[in-house]
């Protein structure tokens, strides 16, 4: 019968074709970094986050919105923690639209720790308009919405140098990224060489701002994920002990009665 | 409750409990039902997956309700209040990905479950019924959890929504106005997220009066056993139920939540799309739709068949085919211990059913679409040719009693 089995193996293995022709996906392997988030050990490195928050201001909040993000997660545990006074510092740089006051007038005023990150435009439509009909996504959540998602923004922002093939066709306003899918993105190299100073001694080169943005990005896609592999070690460790304590209680009692049952 | 020509054993102690036995007899129910119940001494791990069901649906209950506290069923708020929950509610996160995982151990449990009733033949008599009222859980299962994947409201809710919902386009002539009906609109929008909630909210208690029914007619019977054979002698083939299997069945219901752990706390989003962290875009269709990994083999079947009516057909007909198991397994013994033939046969049609589930997750063209068909053939060919006619053509063993195989094993040295 085994014969069968894997007579059966053999049949199936020459019906499937090679899974890589077929998923019609040309986009080369994502190179794979060694993030310090990565693992159930892994944690964020705050500096990094620091600069990559750095670069998202000062680079990507342009044309990138962070809907999901408060200026005071700045702060939280787990997250770039920067004080609260810088946090403060930070939302100050921006305007947000409040009231109605006790006049019914809207005004302005500098923004606050616990305003939701300023958005670039106020809407999908007015993003469009200035960046030549592309949508340039939010990305409070990019992280995890692309597959190996840290690698292949990384790989993103570091892929814009390579020449393309002589037969593609680049239209206006797009550039060659053999790791967007269909090689051709609407987005402008946003980095260069530095473009934001950093104000730690790291030198701001593209392959770093790149690696220290995603960081900030994963983070702000999984705030809590510091949080919740301490969580998941305590509650390995209790499950293990109690697992044990309850093998032992089984053994102990059907000790003798599986053995004595027959005579 | 309490047939199996096991007679009460409850005695209640104080007056009260006097009282309340005269009026209305629960506590009688409960210690007859899962203390005292006479059940076979050598259930193996195969026969923990019950208990394993049923601490799913209670994780899923109670994760559900508060996440229903924080949720938003409304098409504009729905996205962002999943997020709410996952940054701002306290342990929102935590609620979120034990819902979330928790589908799926429920369904991996399920198969474990089903699988093994088809191994140990646990769908025959008296146990007909038994089978297939497990068999309207898992549909309700399927009904639920693919609702419940809508409500997030991402891109592969809105997209897998969008799919099986028109599948009921193919029904001729109506067609058209039930999907219509069921959407409450001319495509998938607030109306279709805000009818899925109510059910989503509704069909777990609905599962867990069909269970009761499932455990009703599971202490009918009696438990099955691996030797597939009946309890002849209560006293030496069973042990009481509590504390004999309540601490076994703990101690494997606890190594499952260490499983269930891991993926909560350090892989939450592997059995996960991507898209589903992209808001639903009605305008932009995702590359590849698929559904979770637990209908995969379903998906497979539908898109094996050439006609879209036809697919629905034998999509449903895979489901339904489950139900008509008994009658159609013509052989007398129950577990495949003692059946030589159906043994391998067993094991093919396992890995027909895993090679559906990875065939559905592929592009539905070329190589695969073939491989679909063969295989979706082979699946009905196991119910249709291969399970009536083992019955007549293979010369089973001789099944051993429980008592028996304890000997067996107490020689063997095995525990
Ligand atoms: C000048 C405006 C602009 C700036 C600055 C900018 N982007 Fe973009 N970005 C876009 C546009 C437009 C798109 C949409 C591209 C498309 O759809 O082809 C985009 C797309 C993306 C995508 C999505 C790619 C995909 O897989 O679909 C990512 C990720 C991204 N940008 C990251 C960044 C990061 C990180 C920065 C800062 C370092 C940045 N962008 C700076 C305009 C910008
Ligand atoms: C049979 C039991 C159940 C199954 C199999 C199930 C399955 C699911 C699935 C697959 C999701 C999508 C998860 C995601 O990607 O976020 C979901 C979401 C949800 N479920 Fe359930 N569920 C069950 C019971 C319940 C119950 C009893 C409730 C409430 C009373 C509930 C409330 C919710 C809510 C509010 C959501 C949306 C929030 C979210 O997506 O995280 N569920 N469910």
């Amino acid at each position: 019968m085994r014969i069968v089995v894997v007579a059966f193996i053999l049949a199936l293995a020459f019906v499937l074709p090679d899974r890589a022709n077929a998923a019609g996906d040309e986009t080369p392997p994502l190179p794979n970094i060694d993030w310090s988030f990565e693992g159930p050990f892994g944690s964020f490195d705050r500096n990094a986050l620091r600069r990559g928050f750095k670069v998202y201001q000062e680079v990507c909040s342009a044309c990138h919105a962070l809907q999901f993000l408060h200026y005071r997660n700045l702060s939280q545990t787990g997250g770039p923690e920067f004080s609260e006074a810088e946090v403060k510092a930070i939302a100050s740089n921006y305007t947000v639209q409040d009231g109605p006051d006790e006049f019914g007038d809207m005004f302005d005023r500098p923004a606050l720790p616990r305003d939701k990150f300023i958005s670039p435009f106020p809407n999908p439509q007015a993003a469009r308009a200035a960046n030549g009909g592309a949508l340039p996504p939010d990305l409070s959540l990019i992280v995890n919405a692309r597959p190996n998602g840290a690698n292949y923004l990384h790989a993103l922002l570091t892929s814009y140098e390579q020449t393309p093939p002589a037969d593609l066709e680049i239209g206006d306003g797009q550039y060659y990224n053999p790791v967007m899918s269909g090689a051709l993105i609407a987005m402008a190299p946003p980095l260069v060489d530095d473009i934001v100073e950093y104000s730690d001694n790291t030198p701001a080169t593209v392959d770093n701002m790149s690696r220290d943005v995603t960081a900030f990005l994963a983070w702000a896609a999984n705030p809590h994920m510091e949080q919740r592999k301490r969580i998941g070690f305590q509650v390995m460790i209790y499950l293990v002990i109690l697992a044990g304590l309850l093998f032992f209680a089984t053994k102990k009692l059907w000790r003798g009665r599986k053995w004595q049952q027959p005579e | 409750m309490s047939e199996n020509n096991h007679s009460s054993s409850y005695t209640p102690r104080s007056a009260l409990a006097k009282w309340i036995d005269k009026r209305l007899p629960l506590p009688r129910a409960i210690h007859d039902n899962f203390s005292s119940f006479p059940t076979p001494v050598n259930l193996n791990f195969w026969w923990t997956f019950g208990g394993i069901l049923t601490v799913c649906l209670l994780i899923q209950i109670v994760t559900g309700i508060v996440l229903a506290m924080h949720y938003t069923p409304n098409s504009e708020h729905a996205f962002a209040s999943v997020q709410h929950i996952m940054r701002d509610v306290n342990y929102g996160w935590l609620i979120r990905y034990v819902h979330a995982n928790g589908s799926s151990m429920f369904f991996l449990a399920v198969y474990v479950h089903i699988f093994r009733g088809l191994y140990y033949g646990s769908y025959k008599a008296p146990r007909e019924l038994l089978w297939m009222v497990g068999v309207v859980i898992y549909l309700l299962m399927m009904a639920t959890a693919f609702m419940g994947y809508v409500l997030p409201w991402g891109q592969m809710s809105f997209w897998g929504a969008t799919v099986i919902t028109n599948l009921f386009s193919s029904i001729p002539l109506v067609g058209d106005e039930i999907v219509s009906w069921l959407w409450g609109g001319f495509a998938v929008g607030n109306p279709t997220l805000n009818r899925f909630f109510a059910l989503h909210y509704l069909l777990p208690f609905v599962i867990v009066g069909v269970v009761l029914l499932h455990v009703w007619s599971l202490h009918v019977s009696g438990n099955g056993n691996p030797t597939g054979t009946d309890v002849r002698k209560i006293d030496k083939e069973t042990v009481p139920f509590h504390p004999y299997y309540t601490v076994k069945d703990s101690f494997v219901i606890v190594m499952f939540l260490l499983l269930f752990a891991y993926f909560v706390f350090f892989h939450p989003n592997l059995l996960g799309h991507p898209d589903n962290y992209i808001e639903a875009n009605p305008l932009v269709t995702p590359a590849h739709i698929v559904p979770e990994w637990y209908l995969l083999p379903f998906y497979a079947i539908l898109r094996a068949i050439p006609s879209k009516l036809g697919g629905v057909i034998v999509m449903f007909g895979a489901l339904g085919v489950l139900l008509l198991l008994p009658w159609l397994d013509t052989s007398k013994i129950r577990s495949a211990r003692f059946r030589p033939l159906y043994r391998p046969f067993f094991f093919v049609f396992l890995l027909v059913c895993l090679g559906l589930g990875w065939l559905g997750a592929q592009p539905a063209e070329g190589g695969y679409v073939i491989a679909a068909r063969l295989l979706t053939f082979y699946y009905f060919a196991h119910f249709f040719v291969v399970l009536p006619v083992l019955g007549y053509v293979e010369k089973p063993k001789m099944p051993i009693s429980i008592e028996e195989s304890l000997k067996s094993k107490t020689m063997k040295g095995q525990s």
